[in-house]
């Protein structure tokens, strides 16, 4: 996870497109100036970020799903509970699932563990749109390979 | 069994939190009621759940924006529920 640059997700570890369902796995960074403010001698991952790190999760998805020919906007969080305190250095397995797929908007069920322990969850609707320019849409495909995101003839389904 | 209008009209006020005796079939969901496009997005999504569909919200806005349509169509709850039926009864066909 690069916090600074709102880049939450290491790599896409499972997509099923037929059950419409990703799984991601990402490392809370051991240092990072997030941790300077948040709190000073005791580091927390905001909250913020991890609601961020289930939006990308699902929105991932939502590509996929949309075949690298939509872009989603996160457009609203609900019953986001926190449950566990997440610190520098935990691996954080996010899973997300579609709820719904609207037009124009899509809206998935996520949540985090770590080691099999429940740290958050929430209920993430999400604006599907075509892609505002070119630059973005290149800045996803080549994300996507980094992130490893399986391709439409590998992915399950 | 409710109407159309009144599972809608049910919906928005729970969503919106408006009282449910101010939502008529004349009420315009955008003009008359305040409904954002935010708060439409979780109309939409109760409305394709309870009726098992998919309201056209992308083709309804771009005939809106091409002139091809006016928001009355779509929009005045009268006419939503119209809609809603059409789409129900296509689906069943």
């Amino acid at each position: 996870m690069r916090l600074e640059y709102f880049q939450l997700i290491d790599r896409v570890t499972d997509l099923n497109l037929s059950d419409r369902t990703i799984r991601t796995e990402n490392t809370v960074p051991s240092a990072s100036t997030v941790f300077e403010g948040h709190f000073p001698g005791y580091p927390l991952m905001p909250g913020v970020l991890l609601i961020e790190t289930m939006a990308q999760t699902s929105g991932w998805l939502v590509v996929a799903l949309n075949k690298f020919d939509r872009m989603p906007f996160l457009a609203a969080v609900k019953d986001a509970k926190f449950r566990t305190f997440v610190v520098p250095g935990m691996v954080l397995a996010v899973e997300a699932k579609l709820e719904h797929d609207g037009s124009g908007y899509a809206v998935t069920n996520a949540k985090i563990t770590s080691a099999g322990k429940p740290i958050c969850d929430a209920t993430i609707t999400l604006r599907v749109m075509p892609f505002p320019n070119d630059e973005i849409r290149q800045h996803m495909r080549a994300q996507a390979g980094r992130l490893g995101v399986p391709s439409e003839e590998t992915a399950h389904g | 069994m409710s109407s159309t209008f009144d599972t809608i009209a049910n919906i928005i006020a729970e969503t919106c939190d408006i009282p449910r005796d101010s939502i008529t079939p004349e009420s315009h969901a955008i003009n008359d009621l305040g409904i954002d496009s935010l708060d439409f997005l979780d109309i939409a999504f109760a409305i394709d759940k309870a009726f098992g569909i998919k309201l056209p919200l992308e083709q309804w806005t771009q005939e809106v924006n091409d002139g091809k349509a006016t928001t009355d169509q779509y929009f005045v709850l009268k006419n939503l529920a119209a809609r809603i039926d059409e789409l129900v009864a296509a689906k069943g066909a």
